[in-house]
């Protein structure tokens, strides 16, 4: 193989003492001595972030696991109006509608479940709710369970937990 | 009887000194390798918290892969097949039995000498056995029905046949300088200086020979650049693909079994082996009185700082974690802290009016540790050149063993022999 009239592979595009290869040796391990004597006195400052007691930040934008906000009396302010499950491309939402006691409120959501195993974190719910009730601003990003169904999460869940990434 | 216990003695010491570097150098492997890609490597795996920077991890490896189910595959052949790691692992322990450790050990006016066996044909024997081990590695990828597993086995006997000329020749040299085969002999006579100032060392009266013997004995234990016979990247992982469980652990210690006898070979042939340079045995014993009290000081000064290093972090980092791994600066910190008022307190002892037993002693500890410095030193050297450079392609490993070693190693010897012979 032929390239910028040299051929490569062979050695062709090198030096007499890059061919020699002893010298060459020696200069990479100086490299790698170097990196792992740097290493050893400022360990602090690798690039390593020691993950579950150390975090990388995210944007006030991450799109973490849902919530759904409460009205000052603590019911919760969805109006069952089922944009967010018709919005929702992973089809993760689902919504039993039932009359609201107060006439002033149309419907109130009797069930509000979320698969968060289907969910993709697309956000197209939080844009398509008319009511601010659903959001994505918690910033867990890790949801864990030992179970699928655990993932199934219910309104009570959705409306009281937002600190907790263990279902 | 007095032969057998000492022998056994012998023989158990450099089993616990191989058995015991394999788990220090897998983990000098793993930190090493992260320390240079600028990770920081193993550190989670802990007893109680102790995690000792990453080296409980082995202890963890052994654990797991003795609870693994010892799977075999379908029409493998069976006695081959079960054979092979043993084999493999039997043949690495077998080397340390002509290596000396230390010059003799001195008990009761009697002196002992400290190597296993102390062969007349020493060097012909490490040759011999390091060719064994190729049987291990081609009997586990035969039997093994798997064609990865057997490329590797063929690419391991083509790559030993070809670097174990080179490897010979490269040691013709040194034998003709110090007219021996035995072990011993060669290792006494690098005691001495050249010119008066330069240690006799085999790097330093055959350099050639000690690169071209380096780079073999890289070749011999598998080790990158060599490791065409495990290739990863090309053949899965080469012979032992097919082996899981302990079968697979015994080939994995047998590697780096394979590492420490190359350390040690080296040591031993080419850095002087147990002799410490311009400080021969005659001028420990003779100077015991302060040699003693210097080496017992910087033992107790070294640890003290360590000891205080350690303390040090223990206070800055008190509760960083919420568990046990909060502990370990500490118990760290005692632990050297004891070590440190030891040495102390054997100065009670008076160590300056030093006898003969315990300067004979005190000389006999300096060269094993002598000994054991050079081998970890250059166990760490074959885990630095793997992490430095990049694997051969299989044409390359060839030429450079049969155009380029295997030329030098006859050089080297004719240059030998005309230089004895002019001089």
């Amino acid at each position: 193989m032929r390239m910028n009239g040299k051929t490569h592979g062979y050695g062709g595009d090198m030096d007499l003492r890059e061919r020699v290869y002893v010298g060459e040796i020696f200069r990479g391990l100086w490299i790698t001595i170097r990196h792992v004597l740097r290493n050893i006195f400022y360990t602090k400052d690798m690039p390593t972030v020691q993950y579950p007691e150390e975090k990388v930040g995210y944007s006030d934008r991450f799109r973490g696991r849902h919530r759904l906000m409460q009205r000052d009396d603590g019911s919760p302010r969805c109006v069952a109006c089922m944009m967010c499950s018709t919005a929702c491309p992973a089809d993760c939402i689902h919504i039993t509608a039932a009359e609201h006691p107060d006439p002033a409120i149309e419907k109130y959501p009797e069930s509000f479940d979320i698969d968060l195993l289907r969910c993709v974190y697309c956000g197209l719910c939080e844009e398509a709710c008319p009511c601010d009730a659903i959001r994505m601003d918690t910033g867990i990003y890790e949801i864990v369970a030992d179970s699928r169904e655990k993932f199934f999460v219910n309104k009570e869940f959705l409306l009281n937990d937002g600190t907790n990434g263990t279902l | 009887m007095e032969l057998v216990v000492t022998t056994l003695l012998k023989i158990v010491f450099m089993l616990v000194l191989v058995i015991g570097l394999v788990p220090v150098v897998i983990w000098a492997e793993r930190k090493g390798s992260a320390f240079i890609q600028d990770r920081t490597g193993p550190n989670r795996a802990s007893v109680a918290g102790i995690r000792l920077g990453g080296l409980v991890h082995p202890i963890a490896d052994v654990m797991k892969l003795l609870f693994k189910e010892d799977f075999k595959p379908a029409r493998i052949h069976e006695t081959l097949y079960a054979l092979a790691p043993f084999v493999v692992f039997f043949v690495a322990l077998l080397t340390y039995a002509v290596i000396p450790f230390g010059d003799y050990l001195e008990i009761g006016g009697e002196r002992i000498p400290l190597v296993v066996a102390d062969l007349n044909v020493g060097i012909l024997y490490i040759l011999g056995i390091a060719s064994l081990g190729t049987y291990g590695v081609v009997m586990a990828g035969w039997s093994s029905n798997n064609k990865y597993a057997f490329l590797g086995a063929l690419r391991s006997t083509s790559q030993m046949i070809s670097y174990e000329i080179s490897m010979g020749l490269s040691l013709l040299g040194l034998l003709l300088v110090f007219e021996s085969l035995r072990m011993t002999e060669i290792v006494a006579g690098q005691g001495d200086l050249v010119w008066g100032f330069l240690p006799k060392w085999g790097v330093v009266i055959q350099p050639v020979g000690a690169l071209l013997f380096i780079t073999a004995v890289f070749a011999e234990t598998n080790r990158t650049p060599f490791d065409l016979p495990e290739g990863e990247s090309e053949i899965v992982s080469g012979y032992h693909l097919e082996y899981s469980s302990m079968k697979f652990a015994l080939f994995f210690m047998a590697e780096y079994a394979n590492l420490v006898i190359g350390a040690a070979l080296i040591a031993t042939l080419f850095f002087g082996g147990w002799n410490i340079p311009w400080l021969p045995r005659e001028t420990i014993t003779a100077n015991a009185g302060t040699l003693l009290p210097l080496a017992l000081g910087l033992k107790a000064l070294v640890t003290g700082v360590i000891a205080l290093l350690f303390f040090r972090r223990a206070a800055r980092e008190r509760g960083k974690f919420g568990d046990g791994r909060d502990r370990e600066p500490g118990l760290l910190g005692g632990v050297f802290a004891l070590l440190c008022v030891a040495a102390l307190a054997s100065f009670a002892l008076q160590p300056w009016h030093a006898g003969p037993a315990a300067a004979s002693l005190l000389a006999t500890l300096l060269q094993v540790g002598a000994f054991v410095g050079k081998v970890v030193f250059f166990c760490w050297f074959f885990v630095w050149v793997r992490w430095t450079l990049p694997r051969f392609r299989y044409d390359q490993l060839m030429s450079l063993g049969w155009k380029v070693m295997l030329p030098l190693a006859l050089a080297n010897v004719v240059v030998t022999a005309l230089w004895i012979t002019v001089l």
